[in-house]
């Protein structure tokens, strides 16, 4: 029995290694989601079968969890040398491309995970007891995922009837204080509260979230923020018990900040060293492209994605100062949700220092937007005619920040 | 604001953002602001958080898109006689977006499903069909009488909403479902928002987001009309820019892309990651 199964996901691995080299030599990325599909349609317990007898983290979000993924790749790394991580370093979040992840190594003890937030249910009964990192939830390409509180929702009935070892939940976020509440083991971690528009509405009784600068709590029911285990204290971040340690990271901005507590939390409770961890969050300095800098037609560009209002929000927050320019790129295609609208909840009136040129499909809709904020801008086809257009307003460096495809397309322009 | 008193700061009331504000549509109440402090009139944005008192002072109140739940928690807030209803019946313009327009019309669905009464400003009343939910661009064709250009926008939302016998429309749906089958008329078209004269006041209700003000100048000056007796100059420099969005949407639906996507990668359509 036992052998039988283990070649059905020998050849389950097989297979989507042989379509995904496929899909690779014909030009369409890494062929990991493709492979993944292949393989599962193979063998559709792969995941459990190849998560057996591995130690999990799987990181979910609204915004940041491609960057925690890699950090807490980084820090497992660094924690414990002997450990061979397994992980979806690319992106591919969803069951195909978790498949492909931990099919990848064959002698992986450890894997993390990064779930997309709509399969995190799904992935958690496969994989068995993980710990599970929430970070954020917001609104995100509305046209075609489910709203945010059904998501949060979702999340919190898996949590209340999944076995974990151990939830690690930003308390700053009301909406994964719903989600994460019932699970029996959480570690609340206190980042700072980012992004608030979406929580307005208690999760809980209906009735409206007051937010102060340092805490958040219904005015009508007993749902309030926890008592965080873990807090940032400026640069710092402090346990309850006693310890403290400085961050020192290669990622600009307090929502890398908060990516970093998180991920030092989950750390910790996976048993793992978190000074050596937090050693090891300096090294990570490009996250699948993001935060690269890259010679585009001569100047000095900086490559930023942010997908959603509260992440371009935070972005807006890691640009250089002015007056280096912003080629600011916005596509609505399906994987970016078909409705721009979102643009008009970024707080653009912060650029009014600065120069910024739209692209993308939807460059109209976004030079409406900066005309009605006040913001000095230009339309240009692509980011190298957008630098040919800044001409020497781009000696001292170009800031890039696009949207999930239109980041894509740029990584293929300037190279992977 | 009445008479022709342009002197004093026209108010613009934003309703309970953290309730309705799930579809960008608080950005309305932007164009509305600079529209009006770009031709010399004084102009404020008043942001009514959900549980603090609502004006009844106010000369324009924007309600926008949202989920079910903040939905009724917003219609809750606004009572059946309070003081939006106060402000409407002394002249001020009510501009109410998707959800919005729902709670403003006699009837609409509560988050169980249920029929909840709505603040009885529109002679409409929305109901769920069992037709999918309406998520897409949608153009409609505006009814002459409002001196409108033709009409751009997203729409997403699962009712369907009836025009009552007493109703105005926006328009006419050219690409989309707007108020959906419920509303078609003899050729068998569907129409658009509902309208009512309330009183000294206005009232619009749509399924346009997109902002709904921000893809169409025209529709905005409108509700200023409405607003204010000042003389609106035009707006040439931002109106351009608005113009090559329209353009760009009415391109894309007219090739018959509803998406307006140029063209879709084939990793779009293989990932269908975010």
């Amino acid at each position: 029995m036992r052998t039988r199964h283990a070649a059905r996901t020998r050849a389950a691995l097989l297979t989507g290694r042989v379509v995904a080299g496929a899909s690779r030599r014909a030009g369409q990325g890494t062929g990991s989601v493709i492979g993944g599909r292949a393989s599962l349609l193979v063998e559709p317990d792969l995941l459990a079968t190849l998560a057996r007898g591995q130690r999990v983290a799987l990181v979910s979000a609204t915004n940041g969890k491609t960057t925690m993924t890699h950090l807490l790749s980084a820090a497992v790394r660094a924690a414990d040398p002997a450990a061979r991580v397994a992980t979806n370093a690319e992106g591919a979040n969803m069951g195909p491309g978790l498949v492909a992840a931990l099919g990848a190594p064959p002698d992986a003890t450890t894997a993390v995970l990064e779930v997309d937030e709509r399969w995190l249910a799904t992935v958690l009964a496969d994989v068995g007891p993980a710990v599970v990192v929430l970070g954020n939830l917001s609104r995100d390409q509305l046209d075609r995922t489910q709203e945010v509180r059904t998501i949060a929702d979702g999340w919190r009935d898996a949590l209340g009837r999944l076995p974990t070892h151990a939830v690690v939940a930003n308390a700053d976020d009301p909406l994964v204080t719903w989600a994460a509440d019932g699970a029996p083991r959480v570690v609340w971690v206190a980042p700072g509260p980012l992004w608030t528009l979406d929580a307005g509405g208690c999760p809980s009784c209906a009735g409206r979230i007051e937010f102060t600068d340092t805490t958040w709590r219904c005015r009508s029911c007993s749902f309030a923020r926890p008592d965080p285990d873990v807090w940032l204290d400026g640069n710092d971040l402090v346990w309850a018990d006693g310890r403290r340690l400085t961050l020192d990271l290669g990622l600009p901005g307090r929502a890398n900040r908060a990516n970093a507590a998180l991920v030092l939390a989950a750390a910790d409770a996976m048993g793992l060293d978190v000074d050596a961890a937090a050693h090891a969050l300096r090294s990570v300095r490009d996250v699948a492209g993001r935060y690269r800098q890259a010679d585009v037609g001569g100047a000095d560009v900086r490559l930023l994605m942010a997908k959603n209002p509260s992440g371009w929000q935070e972005a807006i927050d890691m640009l250089r100062p002015a007056p280096v320019p912003l080629v600011a790129a916005i596509n609505a295609r399906i994987a970016d949700g078909r409705d721009p609208s979102w643009l008009w909840d970024v707080p653009f009136e912060h650029l009014t220092d600065r120069f910024v040129v739209a692209v993308g499909d939807r460059k109209h809709d976004l030079a409406v937007r900066l005309a009605y904020a006040e913001v000095e801008h230009a339309v240009a086809r692509d980011l190298i005619d957008a630098v040919r257009l800044l001409a020497e307003r781009a000696a001292d460096g170009v800031d890039y920040l696009g949207n999930y495809t239109a980041f894509q397309d740029e990584l293929d322009e300037v190279g992977r | 604001m009445s008479g022709a008193d342009t002197s004093s700061t026209v108010r613009i009331a934003l309703l309970f953002p953290e309730l309705l504000g799930t579809y960008g549509d608080g950005g309305n109440a932007v164009v509305l602001a600079k529209r009006l402090s770009w031709r010399g009139i004084p102009a404020e944005i008043v942001t009514v958080a959900a549980g603090s008192t609502v004006p009844d002072s106010c000369d324009l109140y924007l309600l926008g898109g949202g989920e079910d739940g903040p939905q009724v928690a917003a219609a809750n807030e606004l009572g059946l006689d309070g003081p939006l209803h106060r402000a409407v019946a002394g002249g001020a313009v009510l501009f109410a977006v998707c959800a919005g327009m729902q709670i403003t019309g006699r009837a609409f669905l509560g988050a169980d499903g249920q029929p909840q009464q709505g603040l009885g400003l529109l002679d409409c009343v929305t109901r769920r069909t069992s037709e999918p939910r309406a998520v897409g661009e949608l153009v409609v064709e505006p009814d002459p009488l409002w001196g409108l250009e033709r009409l751009t926008g997203f729409e997403n939302h699962g009712g369907r909403t009836k025009p009552g016998a007493t109703a105005q429309v926006l328009g006419r749906v050219t690409a989309g479902v707007g108020n959906g089958s419920v509303s078609v008329d003899a050729d068998g078209q569907a129409s658009e928002g509902i309208l009512a004269h309330v009183g000294d006041g206005w009232v619009l209700g749509t399924y346009l987001h997109g902002p709904a003000l921000a893809r169409n100048p025209s529709l905005a000056d409108l509700l200023l009309r409405w607003t204010t007796d000042a003389e609106l100059a035009p707006l040439p420099e931002v109106d351009d820019e608005a113009a090559r969005l329209r353009a760009d949407r009415f391109v894309a639906i007219d090739a018959g892309r509803l998406d307006g996507v140029a063209h879709k990668t084939l990793r779009d359509r293989i990932l269908r990651r975010n």
